[in-house]
């Protein structure tokens, strides 16, 4: 069940008294045979959980980075139905680690919604993480995908304010993903301190594990957001060594995803909880 | 549908912002406390008799309303047939219809203590009339603009910087309005607590299609006070172009009860539907989620969005306002279409048989009434939009013409 295998995961993470690292890539990018070797290497490169990102033409939550894996992704082929064959071969090879759909809400919907919530289960996926699904739209999926048992991972942000974010968590599951900057993924950098409140905060209106995103890139920031957190995401750093390892006609690189791994390792070096 | 739906088709949208299916709030969590402010912003506003006076105060002195509802007497003896009126939103200070909204969401930035404008444009037109509002009101104004029609539109970039805007060329994607309203979303998200976003057309989520609508309705309020002065009754059909679609729920929403007004939107076919570059979202999209809101939307069948096309650059957007997509599925308006060819031949025409160089986005519609007016009665009427004029146009149609004999 998906939500075992998330609530496994945090339990196991918190035994070893340190936060989990969730790593997120774009699925797709540069090529649907690099990807998938990153995708399927993500757990023995550390990471604890993976958020695998549906690409779309127009991410309008995404910084430079993350748009331009999208886009190189559509480029090179990338469907829904690529996106969840992907998902089938991780779970086939990882029985036990977390594995997170992220992306925009317009693929699923022309994929149809019934349609896709079959296949994502049948694929062995655990959650769904949409950004431009607020609960005001709980209606389009957030109902039907629970009643699936997936986890629907809701965002709360720094401009959510204690007002609002009973309405956010409410129907929440999984775990609860922060966003620690107002801004775009890849951008700025939130203070050890202002996770922190938040991180207290939050967990006033909800049990639900706590993730730290956005804007978090080096070890030093896993450090920090992990010692107050549940689990820490980091995506434009990891698909940052894609873009930098790319030749001018857009080839990969054949050391790219053992870089990419290298990058992960560091990131991964046991948080210890505050 | 309650009682009171059934009776009018101007109660939309729902409250969750919705117009049918269309609509509705698909934002990052970071917008949806900004977006919930603006809308109650927006609803206190209606009732405050102190911001319509504000509000009717800069219409009068600043834009120079009312606009006039002038008889085109040498297109109508040209085409043969019904009589045509042109709603002159071409003569509104900074010369289209986008100031009308630009100024309401103006003030109720204002009124909500925010100092600094975001806006998206695409033929410059929207960032033109928001630099302006910024500079009457002494507020901070950062345009996005798409790369591609910065080139374009150059005389346009010149007098938003002269304004004292700030100008950010966009060259993500293929550089357009789509790509500049994604841009200024990002920027939005980044600068949620400090800044309001002008969104200039009828799109996005809720409460924008509702507030920019309402906002540009005075076009059809006017318009049918001003043709029941000169003709003592209503028209037989209304006319407008449409990218996003303001202009024309402006001219259409007061009409849309009236039953015997048949109701045309003309959306910009590019080089041809058939061809595929084209900035049709009804005639030739399907329903998806854009920019926040529900609507037809060009796309590919994995729901990838399109690039539009269009020589107009303000009809050159894959979407479409979620009411016309409303009322298209009901049957209300008759969505169709003009080619950039079309609208060439009529940008001059008109030019030369009355005077009034129009915008390329209004010369859509006059091609669209060409192809219906001459079969109409000479007792009929029929009411166009002049949405904007066409100086903005010249250095990119003058030489297509030239080429084509047609100076």
């Amino acid at each position: 069940m998906a939500l075992d295998r998330i609530q496994a995961c945090f339990s196991a993470c918190q035994t070893d008294n340190r936060a989990a690292l969730g790593i997120f890539i774009s699925a797709g990018d540069p090529d649907l045979t690099t990807s998938t070797e990153l995708l399927l290497g993500l757990p023995d490169a550390s990471a604890d959980f993976v958020e695998l990102g549906m690409p779309f033409s127009d991410p309008m939550a995404d910084g430079p980075v993350i748009q331009a894996a999208s886009l190189r992704a559509i480029k090179a082929g990338i469907t829904m139905d690529k996106v969840l064959d992907m998902a089938s071969q991780f779970r086939a090879k990882h029985a036990d680690v977390p594995l997170i759909l992220m992306g925009y809400f317009n693929p699923i919907y022309i994929y149809g919604v019934e349609r896709f919530l079959n296949a994502a289960t049948a694929a062995g996926v655990d959650g769904l993480i949409m950004v431009d699904l607020p609960p005001e739209e709980d209606n389009e999926l957030c109902v039907q995908a629970t009643d699936k048992g997936l986890a629907f991972i809701r965002l709360v942000t720094p401009t959510t304010d204690a007002k609002r974010i009973p309405v956010v968590v409410e129907k929440a599951s999984g775990f609860i993903y922060y966003v620690s900057i107002t801004g775009i993924t890849g951008s700025g950098r939130a203070s050890a301190d202002s996770i922190a409140s938040a991180m207290a905060h939050i967990r006033n209106f909800t049990d639900l594990p706590t993730v730290v995103g956005f804007g978090i890139k080096h070890p030093d920031h896993v450090r920090a957001a992990g010692a107050h957190a549940d689990g820490v995401v980091v995506g434009s750093a990891v698909v940052s060594v894609i873009a930098d390892n790319l030749s001018d006609d857009g080839i990969a690189a054949p050391d790219t995803v053992e870089k990419a791994f290298a990058v992960i390792r560091e990131l991964n070096t046991g948080t210890p909880r505050i | 549908m309650n009682e009171q739906l059934a009776n009018s088709l101007r109660n939309q949208p729902d409250e969750h912002g919705k117009f049918g299916i269309h609509g509705g709030r698909f934002v990052a969590e970071t917008l949806m406390p900004l977006i919930l402010q603006v809308e109650t912003a927006w609803k206190e506003s209606k009732s405050d008799p102190d911001f319509a006076a504000e509000m009717e105060y800069y219409r009068k002195h600043y834009i120079g309303r009312p606009s006039p509802l002038f008889f085109a007497k040498r297109l109508t003896e040209y085409f043969g047939g019904a009589k045509l009126y042109m709603k002159r939103d071409e003569l509104n200070h900074t010369g289209a219809h986008k100031i009308n909204n630009v100024l309401g969401q103006a003030l109720l930035a204002k009124r909500m203590g925010k100092t600094k404008i975001i806006a998206e444009t695409g033929a410059g037109q929207h960032g033109v009339a928001s630099a302006t509002a910024c500079a009457l009101f002494g507020m901070e104004c950062e345009v996005f603009m798409g790369a591609e029609d910065v080139e374009r539109q150059k005389p346009n970039v010149e007098r938003m910087r002269l304004l004292g805007a700030k100008v950010h060329p966009v060259t993500s994607g293929a550089g357009t309005l789509k790509d500049a309203m994604n841009e200024a979303l990002r920027y939005w998200v980044t600068n949620a607590e400090t800044h309001f976003y002008i969104i200039g057309t009828a799109a996005g989520p809720h409460p924008y299609p509702a507030m920019v609508r309402d906002f540009q309705s005075i076009i059809g309020i006017e318009a049918k006070a001003q043709l029941h002065e000169a003709e003592g009754r209503l028209p037989d059909a209304i006319v407008a172009c449409i990218g996003g679609g303001s202009n024309a729920l402006g001219l259409f929403h007061p009409f849309l009860d009236d039953k015997d007004v048949a109701i045309y939107g003309v959306e910009a076919a590019g080089h041809g539907i058939e061809t595929g570059e084209h900035a049709a979202s009804l005639n030739g999209g399907k329903p998806g989620i854009l920019h926040g809101n529900r609507t037809y939307l060009l796309q590919d069948d994995d729901g990838q969005i399109k690039d539009a096309y269009s020589i107009s650059a303000g009809l050159d957007y894959p979407g479409i306002g979620p009411e016309h997509s409303w009322l298209h599925e009901i049957g209300r308006v008759n969505y169709v279409s003009a080619t950039d060819q079309e609208a060439l031949e009529y940008f001059a025409l008109c030019s030369r048989l009355e005077g009034i160089i129009p915008a390329l986005e209004p010369a859509h519609a006059i091609a669209f009434i060409a192809t219906m007016i001459g079969d109409m009665d000479k007792d009929q009427i029929v009411v166009m939009n002049m949405c904007g004029r066409g100086d903005k146009d010249l250095g990119a149609v003058l030489p297509i013409l030239e080429k084509q004999g047609k100076l």
